[in-house]
C-alpha cells in the first residue's frame, strides 16, 4: 500500500518550548489526489507543512517522498527533493518581473549569463499551462494577488517533483478567482500531481478535495474520504465536540432581555474582510460570535473598535452616532479590546504588570494627568487580587507570566477603565485550563455587574456557556443568531456547516 | 541586440526624472554661464569625480540589498594613507595596489560579517567601521604625505585624448569600466538577481531558497572593494595620503544612490543611477563655482535639498504601491499598469 | 558566600552598574598609570584638575545623550544632532551682535526644538527610517550652519554669554548644571507625566499600545523634539565655551557618542525601557575615556580607534545571537 503514497509523514512528533505542537501525526498524500488539510488554530496545519518543506526539523516520525525517506534541512533542500509549497502571503519578491519570480535561483544561462530571453519564453510556456497569459516581464507587484498566487503556483509546479502544497491560498482570492484555482488544480491533478490544500472554507474543501486530514491540538483526528464524510462530521472534528444528547444549554438563555441598547451597528463592512453585518448589543448583555477561522469574526471586532476601518455601515453607541472611529474613540466611549493575539498586540513584555494595568486607563487620561505611582500600585493590585493573578508582586515583568495570568493582566488594563463594553477575541486560547474556568467565570461576573460583553471563540462550549446570545457567521458573513433554547453546540455546528438556508434569517433576532 | 523603448512605470520614473534634472541643470548652467558648455568641462565632471561614481556603485548594491554602509568615505582615505605610507618604505606601485584592494576587501567582509552572522545593524557597524578606518589612517600618520611614486604620478597625470585637445584620465577608464562590470553583475549574474530578491523581501527570498547569508557578505565585500578602487582612483588624483580626506563623502555617495532613483528601502534601481546622480551633483558644483560669488556650502544645502525631494518622491511611490496592494482595489483601474510611450 | 553571589547577581541586574564600573576600572587604571589624573587644585575661586575637566566638557554630551536615550527608547535614532548643534550655536553667536542674551539663548534652543519637529515629522508622519530621515539634516544641517556664519568662524567677546560654557558656580563649571537642569526636567517628565509610561510601552509594542488607546505618533514626534532642543542647548554650550561658532567642527561626530553613551547605559537599540541615569554614566565614561587618552599623551585621533572597537564590542554583547554562539563556545569546550 505504501508504494502509493508520493509523500508519507508516520508518527511525527515536535515540540516547541512549552508547547507540543505536533504529536504522533501521520499523513498520507497519494499520487493524483487532492487532500485537505484542515483543523483550526493550533492544530498544527502549518507546523505540520513546515516540518515537511524544511523550515523546521521534527524530534522524531519519518517522513517519506515516494518510498524513499527524506530530512529536508532547510527550504532550499527541500525544493531540490521536488517539495514546494505556496503560501497564504505570496511569497515571492514583488519588486522582480514574473518570469524573474518563477525562474530566480535557477536561471537559465548562455555562456555564464542569464539567458533573460529564454527565460521570459520559458515562463509564458509556463503560464500558459495554468491558462495565464500575462506579460511575464513586468514586476509581480503589477498584478493582483490572484496572478501572483498563480505565478507563485507556476514556481512551485516547475519545481516540483509531484508534490504541491497549496497553505491557504484562497483567503484573498474572490469567487471568480478561486474557481480559476480550481481547475488549474484539476488540471494538474490529472497530471498526476499530488496536492496538499490547506483552507478553513469548508464549500471549497468539499468543490475540489477528494480527502480530508482533520488535525486537533497537535493531534491526528483521522483521514477521511470527502464524499463521505458529511459536513456536520466534519465541523465537529474540527472542533472537537461529538454528537451528544446532554446539551451543555446557555446558562444564561433563561434570563430575557428586555435591556436597553448599548452598541448598535446596521450594515456595517468592509470589503476584502467582512461582508456588511448588523449586530446589537444590550446594556449587561454577553454576545457571542461564533464561526471556524476565517469566518469574519475577528474583523467586527476591529471594525467596532476602530482599529480597522468600516467602509460602509453606521456605528451606534448608547444613542450617539459615531462618524470615525478609531481606538481612542472607542476607549472614550467605554469599549476595551482584547486581542486575539496577546503577544503581539496584547501585552507590552518588557513592561511590569503594574505598568501593563494602567496602560488604558492612563491613555484615556492623557499625559499630563498622571497617575502617582502609589495610585498606580493601588490600581494593579486590587485587580492582582481581584482576578487572581499569580505573581509574586506588581512589579514583575508581565513576559514572566503564564499564558492566562497575562490574559488576565491585559482584562485588568481595561476593568481599570471602567468600561461599559468588552470586547474579548479568543480570552482563553493557549490557557491552561484551570485559569479557562476561572475566565469564563470572571466574564459571568461582570456581566452581571452590568458590563456588556462581545465574545469571539473557536470553542462552541465556551460561547454557549457564556453568553445570552449567539451570531453565526460563516465566510464573512452572518448567517444567522441563536439564543435560549436552541443555543446548543449541536445547533451551532449544523449552522455553519450547512450555511444559512436552514436556521434564521439573516439580521433575525433570536431564534 | 534588444529594442530600446522608453516606458514610464514606477519602476523608472525616478530614474527619468534624475535624467531630467540633469538636463536642466546642464540646460541652465550652459544658458547662464560662458564656457560652460565645452567638452572639457563635461569631461571633468567625470575626471573630478571619477572615485566617487566608483565608490557609489559600490554602495548601490548595498542600499538595493536593504542595507547601508556607511564607511566608505573612510576606506578611501585609509588606502590613500596606506599607499603612501607604503610608498614611503619604498613599495611597489602594483605592490600598494594589491595591498589596498585587499585591506578594502577584507575590511568589507568583516563588516559584512559581522551584519550577517550576529544580525547586527549595518548602521552602527559600518559607523563603527567609518572610525575604525578613520582611527588606523590617524594611526599611520595625522599628517598629509605626499607621494611621489613615479609609476602613480604617470598613471595620474597621463591624458587621453577623446576629441582635439579635450582628454580624459586613466581614473576615468576605470570608473567607467567598473561600472559596466557592475551593470553586467547586477543584470546577469546570480549573485546580482539575489541581491534584488534580498532586497525586495529577504523573507521570500529565504523561503525561495536562495543564499542570503553569502549574498549579504558578498554585497559589503564588494562594496569595500569599490572603496578600495575608489581609494586608489582618489589617490590617482590628489596624489597623496591624508586621514582626513573626504570627511562625510559617504553622504554624498548616499545621496548620489538616491538621486540616481534607488531606493532606500531596498530592491529597486538602475546600477547607471549613481553615476547619474554623481552628475547631477559635480554639475551643481560646477554651476556653484561658475557662478563665484556662492560658497561652497551652498553644494552641501543643494543637494540636501534634492536628497529631501528624492526621499519624498521615493516615499510616496512606496506607499502609492502598498495602497494598490491591496485586495481591495484590485478590480479598478490600476494606476501604476499605465504606460506612457514618449 | 552565597549571599554575596546573590548581591552581584542583583547588582549586575541593575543597568546602572555597567557604565559605573566602566568609570571605576578606568579610574582604576589611571591611578597606577596617571597617579597626577586625580589632583585638584583650588584656583581664582574654583577648582581645576581633570575630573573637573571631565564633567565641564562631558556635559553636552551628556545633554544630547539624554535626548538621543528618548529617540532610541522608540527604537529611533538620530544622527543630526552633531548638525543641529552647529546650526543652534551658530545662530546664537550670529545674532550676539544686537540682540539681548536672553533672545540668542531662545533663538537657539528654538532652532534645536525646529529641527526636532522637522526630524520627528519625516519619521512619525511620513514613515522614513529614522537614520535615513535624520541623514537629511545631518547633510544640510551644516551647511545651513555655514550659511549663518558666512562660511568664517565667528567669534565672540562677550561675557555674559561667554559664562554659559565657561563660567563657575560654586567652584564648579556652569555646564554642568545645565547638565543637571536638563537631567531633571526630562527625569520629571518621565516620572510625573505618563510621557515615560507611553514612550516606553509605544517603544516596547507599537501595536499593544495603539490598541491601548496610545498614539505612538504623536510620542514618537514628542521625543525627537525633545532632541532637537537638548542638541539646541548643546550647541550654545559649545559654542560659547570656545567663544565661537565653527559651523564645521563643532560637535563634529557628537552623535557616535552619544548613542555609545546611550547603550553602555543600558537602553537597548531595540527600544523598549530606557535608562537616564545610565546614559548619565555612560556619558561620564567616554568623557573619561577621551580625557585619559589626552593625558596618556598619546595621539588623540587614536580615540576613534578606540570607540569604534568598543562599539562593536558593545553592540555585539547586547546581540542575542552572539550571547548564544558564546555559550555553545563554552558548553563545547566544557564537554569536551
Amino acid at each position: 500500500m505504501s508504494t502509493d503514497y508520493v509523500l508519507h509523514m508516520k508518527g511525527i512528533s515536535k515540540s516547541f518550548p512549552g508547547v507540543k505542537a505536533l504529536s504522533n501525526v501521520d499523513f498520507g498524500l497519494r499520487k493524483g489526489e487532492i487532500h485537505a488539510l484542515m483543523g483550526e488554530n493550533g492544530a498544527g496545519k502549518s507546523t505540520l507543512i513546515k516540518t515537511a518543506t524544511g523550515v523546521y526539523d521534527w524530534d522524531s516520525g519519518e517522513v517519506r517522498l515516494a518510498g524513499r525517506p527524506i530530512a529536508p534541512k532547510s527550504p532550499l533542500e527541500a525544493q531540490q527533493l521536488g517539495i514546494s509549497t505556496v503560501y497564504q502571503e505570496v511569497n515571492l519578491c514583488p519588486n522582480l518581473t514574473v518570469a524573474e519570480n518563477i525562474f530566480i535561483g535557477r536561471h537559465p544561462r548562455k555562456r555564464g549569463f542569464i539567458h533573460w530571453d529564454k527565460m521570459y519564453a520559458d515562463s509564458e510556456r509556463l503560464l500558459e499551462r495554468l491558462d495565464l497569459y500575462i506579460d511575464v516581464k513586468q514586476p509581480l507587484s503589477h498584478y493582483s494577488v490572484a496572478i501572483q498566487q498563480m505565478v507563485a503556483i507556476a514556481r512551485a509546479v516547475d519545481i516540483s517533483n509531484g508534490i504541491l502544497i497549496l497553505d491557504e491560498p484562497t483567503s484573498s482570492l474572490d469567487a471568480n478567482e478561486v474557481k480559476q484555482l480550481f481547475k488549474v488544480m484539476r488540471k494538474l491533478k490529472q497530471e498526476g500531481m499530488g496536492i496538499v490544500f490547506v483552507t478553513h472554507f469548508l464549500d471549497q474543501v468539499y468543490e475540489v478535495t477528494d480527502r480530508i486530514t482533520v488535525l486537533r491540538n497537535g493531534t491526528l483526528v483521522g483521514e477521511y474520504v470527502t464524499s463521505a464524510l458529511s459536513k456536520t462530521e466534519l465541523v465537529s472534528h474540527m472542533i472537537g465536540r461529538e454528537w451528544s444528547t446532554e446539551e451543555t444549554a446557555g446558562m444564561k438563555a433563561v434570563e430575557q432581555i428586555s435591556r436597553d441598547l448599548f452598541l448598535q451597528a446596521s450594515t456595517l463592512g468592509k470589503r476584502g474582510s467582512i461582508y456588511p453585518i448588523d449586530l446589537q448589543i444590550g446594556k449587561g448583555e454577553v454576545l457571542g460570535l461564533a464561526g471556524l477561522l476565517g469566518s469574519g469574526r475577528t474583523e467586527i471586532a476591529k471594525l467596532i473598535f476602530g482599529i480597522d476601518k468600516a467602509d460602509e455601515g453606521i456605528l451606534t453607541i448608547d444613542g450617539e452616532q459615531i462618524s470615525s472611529m478609531y481606538p481612542q474613540k472607542a476607549i472614550q466611549k467605554g469599549l476595551g479590546f482584547t486581542p486575539e493575539d496577546r503577544k503581539v498586540a496584547g501585552i507590552v513584555g518588557e513592561l511590569t504588570i503594574r505598568e501593563n494595568i494602567v496602560l488604558a486607563l492612563q491613555a484615556r487620561k492623557g499625559l499630563f494627568s498622571f497617575i502617582p505611582l502609589r495610585k498606580q500600585k493601588e490600581i494593579a493590585n486590587k485587580y492582582i487580587e481581584l482576578l487572581k493573578i499569580k505573581t509574586p508582586s506588581a512589579e514583575q515583568k508581565i513576559e514572566n507570566l503564564s499564558g492566562g495570568n497575562q490574559q488576565k493582566v491585559i482584562l485588568a488594563r481595561w476593568l481599570a477603565t471602567q468600561p461599559k463594553l468588552l470586547i474579548l477575541d479568543e480570552p482563553t486560547r493557549g490557557i491552561d485550563v484551570g485559569s479557562k474556568m476561572e475566565i469564563r467565570k470572571l466574564i459571568l461576573e461582570l456581566a452581571a455587574s452590568g458590563i456588556s460583553i462581545l465574545i469571539i471563540s473557536a470553542e462552541l462550549d465556551e460561547i454557549v456557556q457564556c453568553c445570552n446570545r449567539i451570531i453565526v457567521l460563516r465566510d464573512r458573513i452572518k448567517i444567522g443568531e441563536v439564543s435560549g433554547a436552541s443555543m446548543r453546540e449541536n445547533v451551532i455546528m449544523e449552522m455553519i456547516a450547512k450555511g444559512a438556508e436552514l436556521y434564521g434569517k439573516p439580521g433575525g433576532i433570536g431564534a | 541586440m534588444k529594442k530600446v523603448s522608453l516606458k514610464i512605470s514606477h519602476n523608472n520614473i525616478i530614474v527619468l526624472a534624475t535624467l531630467l534634472l540633469l538636463f536642466i541643470l546642464y540646460g541652465s548652467g550652459a544658458a547662464l554661464y560662458k564656457g560652460f558648455f565645452s567638452m572639457q568641462v563635461f569631461l571633468n565632471l567625470f575626471i573630478d569625480n571619477a572615485y566617487l561614481i566608483i565608490v557609489a556603485t559600490g554602495m548601490a548594491f548595498v542600499i538595493i540589498k536593504g542595507g547601508i554602509d556607511l564607511s566608505v568615505a573612510s576606506v578611501v582615505a585609509l588606502i590613500s594613507m596606506v599607499s603612501a605610507a607604503l610608498f614611503q618604505q619604498g613599495a611597489n606601485a602594483f605592490v600598494v595596489i594589491f595591498a589596498a584592494l585587499l585591506i578594502g576587501t577584507l575590511f568589507g567582509a568583516g563588516q559584512g560579517y559581522l551584519i550577517q552572522r550576529f544580525q547586527l545593524h549595518p548602521w552602527i557597524v559600518t559607523l563603527a567601521g567609518m572610525f575604525l578606518a578613520r582611527g588606523i589612517s590617524f594611526l599611520i600618520s595625522t599628517e598629509s604625505i605626499v607621494i611621489s611614486n613615479p609609476t602613480f604620478v604617470l598613471l595620474s597625470q597621463h591624458k587621453i585624448y577623446v576629441w582635439e585637445k579635450n582628454f580624459i584620465t586613466i581614473s576615468v577608464l576605470i570608473a567607467l569600466a567598473v561600472v559596466i562590470a557592475a551593470i553586467l553583475i547586477g543584470r546577469y549574474s546570480s549573485f546580482g538577481r539575489a541581491v534584488y530578491a534580498i532586497g525586495g523581501s529577504e523573507k521570500s527570498a529565504i523561503l525561495m531558497g536562495l543564499p542570503v547569508a553569502r549574498t549579504t557578505i558578498t554585497v559589503y565585500t564588494l562594496s569595500g572593494l569599490f572603496s578600495a578602487i575608489g581609494g586608489i582612483v582618489f589617490t590617482f588624483y590628489m596624489l597623496s595620503g591624508y586621514s582626513l580626506h573626504l570627511m562625510g563623502m559617504e553622504m554624498d555617495a548616499i545621496a548620489s544612490c538616491v538621486i540616481g532613483g534607488i531606493l532606500l528601502t531596498g530592491g529597486f534601481g538602475y546600477l547607471i543611477g549613481p553615476t547619474l546622480g554623481v552628475l547631477c551633483t559635480g554639475i551643481i558644483q560646477t554651476i556653484i563655482m561658475f557662478q563665484g560669488t556662492l560658497s561652497s556650502w551652498w553644494t552641501k544645502i543643494t543637494i540636501g535639498f534634492l536628497l529631501f525631494l528624492f526621499m519624498a518622491f521615493q516615499r510616496i511611490i512606496v506607499m502609492r504601491k502598498e495602497k494598490s496592494a491591496l485586495p481591495a482595489s484590485k478590480n479598478k483601474p490600476n494606476f501604476e499598469n499605465k504606460v506612457v510611450n514618449l | 558566600m552565597a549571599s554575596l553571589a546573590g548581591l552581584a547577581r542583583n547588582l549586575s541586574k541593575q543597568k546602572i552598574i555597567w557604565p559605573i564600573l566602566a568609570i571605576v576600572v578606568l579610574f582604576l587604571f589611571n591611578l597606577i598609570v596617571i597617579p597626577d589624573f586625580f589632583r585638584m587644585e583650588w584656583k581664582d575661586g574654583h577648582l581645576f584638575g581633570n575630573l573637573i575637566d571631565i564633567l565641564k566638557n562631558g556635559s553636552p554630551l551628556i545633554i544630547i545623550a539624554i535626548g538621543m536615550t528618548l529617540v532610541i527608547a522608540k527604537e529611533g535614532i538620530d544622527i543630526s544632532v552633531g548638525s543641529v548643534l552647529a546650526i543652534s550655536g551658530a545662530l546664537a553667536v550670529f545674532m550676539l551682535n544686537g540682540y539681548p542674551l536672553w533672545v540668542v539663548v531662545l533663538a537657539g534652543i528654538g532652532a534645536g526644538l525646529l529641527c526636532g519637529l522637522w526630524n520627528g515629522m519625516l519619521v512619525a508622519i511620513l514613515g522614513i527610517q529614522p537614520m535615513v530621515a535624520t541623514l537629511i539634516l545631518l547633510t544640510i544641517g551644516r551647511g545651513i550652519a555655514q550659511l549663518i556664519t558666512g562660511g568664517q568662524v565667528l567669534t565672540t567677546s562677550n561675557k555674559a554669554f561667554q559664562f554659559i560654557g565657561k563660567g563657575h558656580l560654586l567652584g564648579l563649571p556652569f555646564p554642568l548644571f545645565l547638565a543637571m537642569g536638563v537631567f531633571l526636567i526630562v527625569y520629571l517628565f518621565k516620572t510625573r507625566t505618563a510621557f515615560g509610561l507611553f514612550l516606553e510601552a509605544a517603544g516596547g509594542n507599537k501595536t499593544a499600545s495603539s490598541y491601548a488607546g496610545i498614539r505612538p505618533k504623536v510620542i514618537f514626534m514628542t521625543a525627537y523634539t525633545i532632541t532637537g532642543i537638548c542638541a539646541g542647548i548643546a550647541g550654545i554650550i559649545i559654542s560659547s565655551n570656545i567663544a565661537s561658532a565653527d559651523a564645521n567642527n563643532a560637535g563634529l561626530w557628537i552623535e557616535l557618542d552619544a548613542i555609545l553613551a546611550v547603550v553602555i547605559g543600558g537602553t537597548s537599540m531595540r527600544g523598549g525601557r530606557f535608562y537616564l541615569g545610565g546614559t548619565i554614566f555612560g556619558a561620564l565614561f567616554i568623557q573619561s575615556l577621551t580625557t585619559t587618552i589626552y593625558s596618556l599623551g598619546v595621539e588623540p585621533s587614536s580615540i576613534l580607534l578606540v570607540k569604534a572597537v568598543v562599539v562593536i564590542i558593545v553592540c555585539l554583547i547586547q546581540s542575542d545571537l552572539f550571547r548564544q554562539s558564546f555559550k555553545l563556545a563554552k558548553k563545547k569546550v566544557a564537554a569536551s
